[in-house]
């Protein structure tokens, strides 16, 4: 008899084992860390084109010397911050990271509209074939990222929610800081339209 | 546990398709053939024309490349709208993850070519790019669609033949990874229900119980053969049981695996980042 309820214990305290989250929590977080290399290694790529892009628009526009300035400048910050793991534990260095990353985008992206002046850069094959690499790994990191947002959605809602948020206070589990559009000043300011006007007028 | 794989299973699906009909978002198709036509450009002919070399390229390298036609993609880019797809599709076998979509959207005048991570090797990005610039876009503006698509189509094919892939061996249908949990959580079942069961039944009756339980519970999940064994199974450790001998016996229920292929076309399993190139016409 003894024996028999300390076998059903056991196997009771297998299933809520299972039951109480933490397979889940361990899982989920496993998919946050693998989300996340994958971010940093799309970043990373885009990164490493950067030099060789610079180059070649210097060579067809080297009068644009402040928005080829603006682009290296943004990629030597980008390379400053380390992307650990254990980033994703600490919201600020988080931020930092996005918005280290966020720069050096809207600097490409200023970059690609002063390009559409040079006809001559834009038909030259290493410049287009750069320009495609460029695209595709920014599509890479819109992937990278949604990958990351769903994971942390689904690790974040296995932590909040009970009882395994119990497990998770146990073990030490805390949420895991969510990208969010870093650009929404941007978005809710009307764009510029400019006809060519000597003196832009700044909008703020 | 078995129980709680189901309503689980529902609420993934549910949650994976409520926001796309909450968004308004064009609708991935069923993958059921190579090339998908919504809009009605292509013939029967020229469909079957470049469904046959790729299926050749299939049954040669392994990879699965598709085409597909939608009239729009709006609200979404058609690099959104061409991830979903893939997501969806699986194209490429799983592990190699080489498969390619070209995705176009016919009334937007936009295209994609969605390379997998088995072959961003085999077709960068400025490679798909200037497929799409150079083969594809040119015949599009002049109309011939077949003409853009099976140029296209002839591309890629030569890219993937350039790149050594593994054998196209049709890998036997596995066993999914949750098999050896069931049948641990069966074990477990089978002894905490037996020990209640006989605690109120007596042995006889609980393990004939038990026997009869499992086995219908097989029979749902897998097959006869598999049921009866597993029936006799349970019977017998619910009848002789010691729970100090610790079991070696096993309960499976085959986590079977249900290949939505009905006859056609289907996915095997490979995923993609985001690779590729987009174009407009």
């Amino acid at each position: 008899m003894i024996r028999r309820i300390i076998a059903m214990t056991l196997a009771a305290a297998t299933l809520s084992l299972a039951g109480c989250g933490y397979n889940t929590l361990q899982s989920t977080d496993e998919q946050i860390k693998a989300a996340w290399a994958e971010v940093v290694n799309q970043y990373q790529r885009r990164a490493d084109l950067i030099p060789n892009l610079v180059n070649t628009v210097k060579g067809f526009a080297a009068q644009e010397q402040q928005v080829l300035l603006g682009v290296t400048n943004a990629r030597a910050k980008v390379g400053t911050i380390q992307a650990t793991p254990e980033l994703l534990n600490d919201p600020q260095a988080f931020s930092r990271f996005q918005q280290a990353q966020g720069e050096l985008t809207s600097a490409l992206s200023r970059l690609m509209v002063v390009v559409e002046r040079y006809p001559d850069l834009k038909s030259n094959q290493n410049f287009r074939d750069l320009q495609a690499q460029l695209e595709g790994t920014e599509n890479r990191i819109t992937v990278a990222r949604n990958r990351y947002i769903k994971a942390v959605q689904e690790y974040n809602v296995v932590v909040r929610s009970f009882p395994s948020n119990l497990t998770a206070m146990l073990f030490g589990f805390a949420e895991k800081p969510q990208f969010t559009v870093e650009n929404e000043k941007e978005i809710s300011k009307a764009p510029k339209v400019d006809f060519g006007a000597p003196a832009p007028v700044p909008a703020k | 546990m078995i129980k709680n794989t189901l309503p689980r299973a529902a609420l993934a699906a549910v949650l994976l398709f409520a926001p796309a009909f909450a968004a308004g978002q064009v609708p991935v198709p069923p993958l059921a053939a190579r090339v998908t036509d919504l809009t009605g450009t292509l013939s029967g002919e020229q469909r079957a024309a470049v469904e046959a070399r790729l299926a050749e390229l299939e049954s040669r390298k392994g990879s699965q490349v598709a085409v597909l036609l939608v009239p729009t993609v709006q609200p979404e880019t058609i690099e959104q709208y061409a991830t979903r797809v893939f997501d969806q599709w699986k194209l490429g076998r799983k592990g190699v993850n080489d498969g390619v979509l070209l995705a176009i959207a016919r009334n937007d005048r936009k295209l994609r070519i969605e390379v997998g991570y088995g072959l961003e090797g085999a077709i960068p990005d400025a490679y798909a790019k200037r497929i799409i610039e150079e083969d594809i876009t040119p015949r599009f503006r002049q109309g011939d669609f077949f003409g853009g698509v099976s140029a296209g189509v002839d591309r890629i094919v030569k890219l993937v033949d350039g790149e050594a892939m593994p054998p196209p061996e049709r890998p036997a249908l596995s066993r999914d990874s949750d098999y050896p949990d069931l049948l641990f959580y069966g074990f477990v079942a089978v002894l905490v229900l037996g020990g209640v069961l006989r605690a109120l039944f007596g042995r006889l009756l609980a393990a004939g119980i038990i026997g009869l339980a499992a086995g219908v519970v097989t029979f749902i999940l897998y097959n006869v053969i598999a049921a009866v064994i597993i029936a006799i199974l349970a019977f017998l450790i619910t009848l002789a049981n010691k729970f100090s001998s610790g079991g070696g016996s096993s309960w499976s229920s085959g986590g079977s695996s249900w290949s939505s292929g009905g006859g056609g076309f289907s996915g095997g399993g490979g995923s993609s980042g985001g690779g590729g190139a987009s174009g407009s016409w």
